[in-house]
């Protein structure tokens, strides 16, 4: 039988990252003088896993490989070796190794990384000493010395008295002898008990075997492989010709080392008789590429959607009824409202449901945090706790893609900046090790993911005076702490010293913000000095839709994100101070805000052309707070977010559309889009 | 048709049994460990089942050991998927109540060759 075995490599693929991934995390928890029996095992199977299927599924590099760390680790496992630090290091590099041939076996490129053959040295050099002999059965490979054409083989084979017990079956047994040659079968009658001691679950029976074959005496042998140890089995052999007969020991250590009979020809019929040894699988290249990516969905998950969509067939079904009937009574009319109620209320639970399955517990992102922690603290000669919260809190498997970065960016910035070193730490009377949370939890629509650390805080005189070198903030300007903290996310603000490995590579704070708007999301940041820094991400917990108000200008329906939105009003004439031809502030409380009159941006008509004949949205941009002019707030809904640059054209100003109810489209409003389009620069703390 | 319980906690070795077996006209039955498996196999009967070793949860030997306990199961093969060459593991295996055994890596074609003996 055919069967293609590339269509397994992708699982393959997934199930090893994720053996990867808990390999990882079980190494770090690991404490290498008292390792626990539970972890030591899971790493093994981790590797003992990938090995398997990569021997399986032909990725000869990866099984090889892996062979190697099996090996160790079941040294480890049996206590013949005691693990160490250096293991933990090879086995930390191996797993990034591996992430990166596997990798490479997803993008069907070579693996060509000198590494490899690094580790490999090492692993070898670890391994050998005390090598053990791995190849049991040389004495079986030894002996392939051509049979003669055809031979008799007396087997006398008495079965072990638990033969049944273990489910084998002699007649199996017998059966696949006879598909060996001409086979004669004898019950030896004098192997029966008295009837009255007769166990029926045991085998008490022997039998002499005759056997005429060409085939070898290893290939009679696997017949009785798995019982050869509790039965008692006997071969000998004699020509057919000359009836001479030749003696073998029934074990198979002596078997071997008795005489074949001479080899007068080359048999054959050795095609399958050899069916110990590994047929290397075929491996025809044209699994997917891995691009379009997968994603696991719980079996609950699903049960739930097929639930819903029964329910959903069921409305169907009474809706069409009532769809055929010519009139339609008053009842009739009863019950189809009652339907469309109930279309509504599945079709949101069906949505909910299937938004569902894009979601992932973020733990899949902390995931790779306690590595990072490690590798950066141990650099930095810092000592850091991780403390992860909040694992199972889900969200959307884009948003998490996306988001990485970013708390990459920070946790480092944390490490780097954030944390002192323990003399520091122990002068300032703060314990030696320091702490890095990352927390998730989910308030309303939204994920919420800090980042905590009890470090120094932020140094506000310092980064003040970076500011004013850097000509960000005029020398005689005064700030509040709240508004220095906003200074790190200005595009060009780095307050590292040196430019180390870690920081100061240019991308900066700007840069996680502007990653984090475009996920509709905020950052927030409070910070005390000396006791740490907490940053506030907050994600809509998906991208497919949004919660959007509804706004109309002229004839245009806009969606403004909900999230960004903080009031709107109408604004009295006496508080819109214009500062330019195309610019106007509104006085708000204590803030000016510049106004985009959103019309403008976009070139059509609009009712409110003034403001103060419209309604001023106040809305976030990169934590400042901005004015949109609209004519009217329309309703606020959930919209699915439709590309515009897979339909249409990137656009200035606009994130996305959608379809409202009534089969319009509405685009939906990028506000960091339209304020670089308005050219509207920071404006707040200078006009105040 | 003969039904059989395929017990590999490696989605992709579960998946390659899986397809290689119904392919060949068997009735097949997938668990990820040992614990998932006793349990299924209590709720049905099977007239093979194909197991790994290592697992989590529960490992293939505690399986066998715990399927041979049950009288449905007292004579049923049970055959384990080990990439172990070495004779522990196998006289382990036989000691728990093994059938025989599968060694890694194999290909499909070997896999039904097993599955066909001890089926009959």
């Amino acid at each position: 039988m055919e069967i293609d075995l590339s269509q397994f490599s992708q699982v393959f693929f997934e199930e090893s990252l994720e053996g990867l991934e808990s390999m990882e995390s079980e190494l770090l928890k690991l404490d290498v003088n008292e390792p626990e029996d539970e972890s030591i095992n899971t790493i093994f199977r981790a590797a003992h896993s990938i090995k398997g299927g990569s021997a399986t599924f032909g990725f000869t590099q990866v099984a090889n490989y892996t062979h190697l760390l099996e090996t160790l680790l079941d040294e480890i496992r049996d206590g013949r070796r005691q693990m160490t630090g250096e293991h933990q290091d090879m086995l930390l590099l191996s797993v990034d190794l591996l992430r990166n041939m596997i990798d490479a076996l997803m993008r069907k490129t070579d693996f060509d990384d000198p590494l490899l053959s690094q580790l490999e040295k090492r692993f070898t050099a670890e391994l050998e000493g005390d090598s053990k002999d791995v190849s049991g059965d040389d004495a079986t490979q030894a002996d392939t010395k051509q049979t003669p054409d055809e031979q008799l083989w007396h087997i006398d084979f008495q079965a072990g008295i638990d033969i049944l017990r273990c489910g084998n079956d002699p007649l199996l047994m017998f059966t696949e002898l006879r598909q060996l040659g001409e086979l004669t079968v004898k019950l030896d009658e004098a192997s029966y008990p008295d009837f009255v001691d007769i166990d029926p679950e045991a085998c008490y029976l022997s039998w002499h075997l005759e056997l005429i074959t060409e085939q070898k005496i290893e290939r009679l042998k696997e017949v009785f492989e798995w019982v050869e140890d509790e039965c008692t089995i006997h071969y000998s052999s004699s020509a057919i010709d000359t009836g001479e007969t030749r003696e073998l020991q029934g074990d198979s250590e002596s078997a071997q080392t008795s005489p074949e009979p001479e080899s007068t020809q080359a048999s054959t019929s050795t095609s399958d008789s050899l069916p110990a040894e590994v047929v290397k699988p075929k491996i025809v290249s044209q699994a997917k590429s891995p691009e379009g990516g997968s994603i696991r969905v719980s079996i609950e998950k699903i049960d739930l959607l097929i639930n819903m969509v029964g329910e959903l067939v069921i409305t169907q079904a009474m809706l069409g009824q009532i769809g055929q009937q010519d009139e339609i009574d008053e009842e009739s009319l009863l019950s189809m409202k009652q339907g469309l109620e109930q279309l509504a209320s599945h079709t949101r639970d069906l949505q909910e449901s299937v938004m569902q399955i894009r979601m992932l517990p973020i733990s899949f992102a902390f995931n790779r945090f306690p590595r990072l922690v490690r590798d950066i603290g141990q650099q930095l000669g810092k000592k850091v706790d991780l403390i992860l919260k909040g694992e199972d809190t889900e969200l959307d498997k884009t948003v998490m893609e996306k988001i990485v970065d970013p708390m990459v960016h920070l946790v480092r910035n944390s490490l780097d900046h954030g944390l002192e070193t323990p003399e520091i730490r122990a002068s300032k009377g703060k314990p030696e090790t320091g702490s890095i949370t990352l927390n998730a939890f989910h308030q309303g629509g939204n994920i919420i993911i800090e980042i905590i650390d009890d470090g120094a805080g932020l140094d506000t005189d310092r980064i003040l005076q970076k500011a004013r070198d850097k000509g960000l903030v005029a020398d005689d300007e005064e700030l509040s702490t709240e508004a220095i903290h906003q200074l790190i996310f200005k595009a060009g603000f780095s307050t590292a010293d040196a430019v180390s490995d870690l920081s100061g590579r240019g991308v900066g704070m700007d840069v996680v913000r502007r990653n984090i708007n475009e996920l509709n999301g905020t950052i927030e940041l409070k910070s005390t000095q000396d006791k740490g820094s907490r940053f506030t991400i907050r994600l809509p917990l998906t991208l497919a839709i949004l919660d959007g108000q509804l706004v109309r200008i002229g004839h245009h329906t806009y969606v403004v994100p909900l999230v960004s939105i903080h009031e709107s009003l109408q604004v009295e004439p006496q508080r819109i101070n214009r500062i330019s031809e195309n610019h106007e502030l509104v006085r708000l409380r204590d803030e000016y805000l510049p106004v985009i009159k959103v019309f403008q941006e976009f070139g059509h008509e609009a009712d409110a052309v003034e403001i103060k004949d419209g309604l001023v949205m106040v809305v976030d941009s990169n934590n400042e707070k901005i004015g949109l002019l609209v004519d009217e707030l329309l309703s606020q809904q959930q919209v699915v977010i439709k590309s515009l640059e897979d339909n249409y054209n990137k656009v200035p100003g606009v994130s996305g559309a959608t379809i409202l109810g009534d089969g319009t489209v509405a685009l939906i409003i990028d506000i960091s889009g339209l304020v670089s389009l308005a050219g509207i620069t920071n404006t707040n703390e200078h006009a105040a | 048709m003969k039904r059989i319980l395929a017990v590999d906690d490696s989605a992709s070795m579960r998946q390659m049994v899986g397809f290689t077996l119904k392919t060949a006209g068997f009735d097949v039955t997938e668990a990820s460990n040992g614990d998932e498996a006793l349990k299924v196999a209590q709720k049905g009967e099977y007239d093979l089942v194909i197991s790994d070793v290592n697992m989590p949860v529960m490992d293939g030997l505690t399986l066998i050991r715990n399927l041979r306990t049950l009288p449905a199961y007292k004579f049923t093969p049970l055959l384990m998927l080990t990439t172990e060459s070495g004779t522990d593991k196998k006289q382990e295996g036989r000691s728990a109540g093994a059938t025989g055994w599968i060694v890694k890596p194999f290909n499909p074609d070997q896999l039904l060759a097993t599955v066909r003996k001890v089926l009959g």
